[in-house]
């Protein structure tokens, strides 16, 4: 072998050995693929889900005001027999549960137009305008939506100008049923024009052929199949609403409070063990959700 | 399944009109700038297999869509026996599709897939169970009602298609390419099983398809499209013994043709001086520029026969049931086919090739075509 060629020979042999070893352990790329996020995984969302899960089960000295390493289920206890807590998680499931159903019935007729009605330009339109919103704060949102519901609102101005009398909106359940319905809306929207837009159009035609008018095809047809995307859009809204705290704080009145401001405040407290046992309430919540949904079939499609 | 009846079928048609099943009288369908179908106008006999043939885009989808109600014509009316169907929705036709990508519901089984269209006629329960299972022994899936279509082969599922359409009795049978994701096997088996069961239940099958070999193997009756209009329409001997226009001629297997001009009443000079008799049938009063036919099976080596060309011998090509040569004359290349008969014997290629008149057809020139 020639010398000078020989000078650039070690580090391409390397390189040539290395891809080599790679090539014939295909685990061994997955896992130099794998290994930043699995690490990111295990330490920052399994490490904060364990430790919140331990702690809930330790108790706070009432003098000291420390957390003490000592195994109780006073937390839970308390969740359980306390009415204010049972009331608190059975408002934030329940309306969690509304927001849901009025953001899949008002998400489906948009999405279908969008996917299978609406020409190019129009759906375009309506993407913009779907995704506008989270273009936003957040909290620019919630408040805009104060000035809406408040008393002198935008809400109370049309209706007197129309002859009916103000309604109030603000501080109530009804005004955070409205402002998560509106948040959490596009969430819905886009998975179930995803599974929409699946649909080839010959299943629809199918159904015509046999003799299935619009409302059988609908229901028979295209909901079975879109079923996943309204999964899919539910636990976005479902568990954003249950975790939220802030719209509550804001819009919702003082008798509104969520897990979430619980879990807030007692953490203010500090009462971290406390917070942390309140907190596990929407993980499991989510969990029966999840195995619900997944005895419904919701996840045979992907 | 009853393959072996399709010996028995046999290409006869009855010359007597029979009544009409599909009649498209002057249908036009326009998409933007685009027309797919150009003023059309068909008639499909009761229980007939009728094929619409032709190349992409030639407007046979399109044709079979109006049908089903799946497009409305621009122009034209759309009968299904006396009753004009044209702005019906599909499920008011008396028609039911096997659609070429099946478009079966992935979400039932094979039981609720079939199922489906008896339910929407008000067909119940014992109804429903005895059909639908009727109908899947006749496909050969009994047993199947259970599974899901992800969980059956593509041949399976096609049957099902096919079963899902059928179970409904309907007037007409309408067939989009069903054979088209099938491999070569299974579709040639396909072709002769639909042909026992079209022949069994005597329902009119109306099937759209790009390959000739498909439409000829199935077909009673075929209509050639080019452009969005008929080209020709006949039984498959028809069309492939009497090509009316150089494409029915190239579409339907592989043709010799050769430019040439009118001499006389049965007579066609070529560009080469060579005079070839042809039937008077087959000139049907042309006059000046046209092209002559003969297909290559039809060529015999040597001087026997009465139109006579000489040349040389370009390729020799073996493809198993014969042997292809290809002779470069000062009249055109010309194909010819030999039958490999005889194990192991190359017939000497002299140049000299003749055929007979009655296998000669004529068609227009292509000339003006050819620029195109």
């Amino acid at each position: 072998m020639l010398d000078s060629a020989a000078a650039g020979l070690p580090f391409r042999e390397a390189r040539l050995r290395l891809s080599t070893i790679f090539w014939r352990r295909p685990w061994l790329k997955a896992l130099a693929l794998l290994a930043l996020p699995l690490a990111a995984f295990v330490f920052v969302y399994l490490g904060a889900l364990v430790a919140l899960f331990v702690s809930a089960f330790w108790q706070i000295n009432d003098f000291t005001a420390k957390v003490e390493h000592v195994w109780t289920l006073d937390n839970f206890n308390t969740l359980i027999h306390d009415s204010v807590y049972r009331r608190i998680a059975l408002r934030t499931i329940g309306l969690a549960s509304a927001v849901t159903l009025t953001d899949a019935v008002l998400a489906f007729p948009l999405a279908y137009f969008m996917a299978r009605i609406a020409g190019g330009k129009t759906r375009a339109l309506l993407f913009v305008l779907v995704l506008m919103p989270l273009w936003s704060s957040y909290l620019v949102r919630i408040y805009a939506w104060r000035t809406i519901l408040a008393h002198d609102g935008a809400l109370n101005w049309s209706l007197n100008k129309i002859g009916l009398p103000n309604v109030g909106l603000l501080y109530t359940n009804w005004g955070m049923w409205i402002v998560f319905s509106y948040i959490w809306l596009p969430f819905m929207i886009l998975p179930v024009y995803a599974a929409l837009e699946r649909i080839p159009q010959s299943y629809l035609e199918a159904s015509q052929d046999l003799g299935g008018r619009g409302w059988r095809t609908l229901r028979s047809v295209i909901l079975p199949l879109v079923l996943p995307g309204l999964v899919a859009g539910s636990i976005f809204t479902f568990s954003l609403t249950l975790g939220d705290f802030i719209t509550p704080l804001l819009v919702g009145g003082p008798s509104s409070s969520f897990i979430g401001n619980v879990v807030e405040e007692q953490v203010g407290q500090p009462n971290v063990p406390f917070a942390a046992a309140f907190a596990t309430v929407p993980v499991i919540v989510m969990g029966f959700y999840l195995l619900i949904a997944r005895r419904l079939g919701a996840f045979e499609a992907i | 399944m009853a393959v072996e009846s399709r010996a028995e079928t046999e290409r006869q048609h009855p010359v007597s009109p029979v009544a009409a099943d599909v009649r498209l009288d002057r249908v036009t369908k326009n998409f933007d700038d685009v027309t797919a179908v150009d003023d059309v106008s068909l008639e499909i006999e009761r229980g007939s297999f009728f094929a619409l043939l032709g190349p992409s885009g030639c407007g046979k989808t399109t044709t079979l869509r109006m049908i089903g109600g799946f497009e409305e014509p621009n122009a034209g009316t759309i009968y299904l026996g006396e009753e004009p169907v044209t702005g019906k929705p599909p499920y008011k036709r008396d028609v039911n599709t096997v659609f070429q990508s099946y478009a079966l519901f992935p979400h039932l089984s094979i039981f609720e897939n079939v199922g489906f269209g008896l339910r929407r006629r008000g067909v119940r329960g014992a109804d429903v169970r005895g059909r639908v299972t009727e109908i899947l022994r006749l496909v050969g899936l009994s047993g199947m009602e259970k599974r899901k279509p992800r969980q059956l082969s593509g041949g399976q599922q096609q049957r099902v298609a096919l079963a899902r359409a059928l179970v409904n009795r309907p007037r007409v049978l309408l067939l989009d390419e069903p054979l088209g994701a099938l491999d070569l096997k299974l579709r040639k088996q396909m072709q002769l099983e639909m042909k026992a069961i079209q022949h069994d239940i005597g329902i009119t099958f109306v099937h759209v398809t790009h390959d000739q070999e498909e439409a000829m193997t199935m077909a009673d009756r075929i209509a050639i499209m080019n452009g969005g209009r008929i080209e020709q329409l006949g039984t498959p001997g028809e069309l492939y013994e009497h090509p009316q226009t150089a494409f029915v001629a190239g579409f339907l297997g592989i043709s010799n043709l050769l430019p040439g001009t009118v001499s006389a009443m049965d007579a066609v000079r070529l560009d080469d001086g060579t005079t070839v008799k042809v039937p008077q049938e087959a000139l049907r009063g042309r006059s000046g520029r046209v092209a002559v036919g003969v297909r290559p099976e039809k060529i015999r080596l040597g001087h026997g026969e009465e139109n006579r060309l000489s040349g040389h011998l370009l390729e020799t090509a073996y493809v198993g049931v014969a042997t292809q040569y290809v002779l470069d004359t000062r009249a055109g290349n010309i194909s010819v086919y030999v039958q490999n008969s005889e194990p192991g014997a190359q017939q000497a290629v002299t140049g000299e090739i003749s055929w007979s008149p009655d296998s000669t057809f004529v068609v227009d020139s292509m000339e003006g075509a050819e620029a195109e």
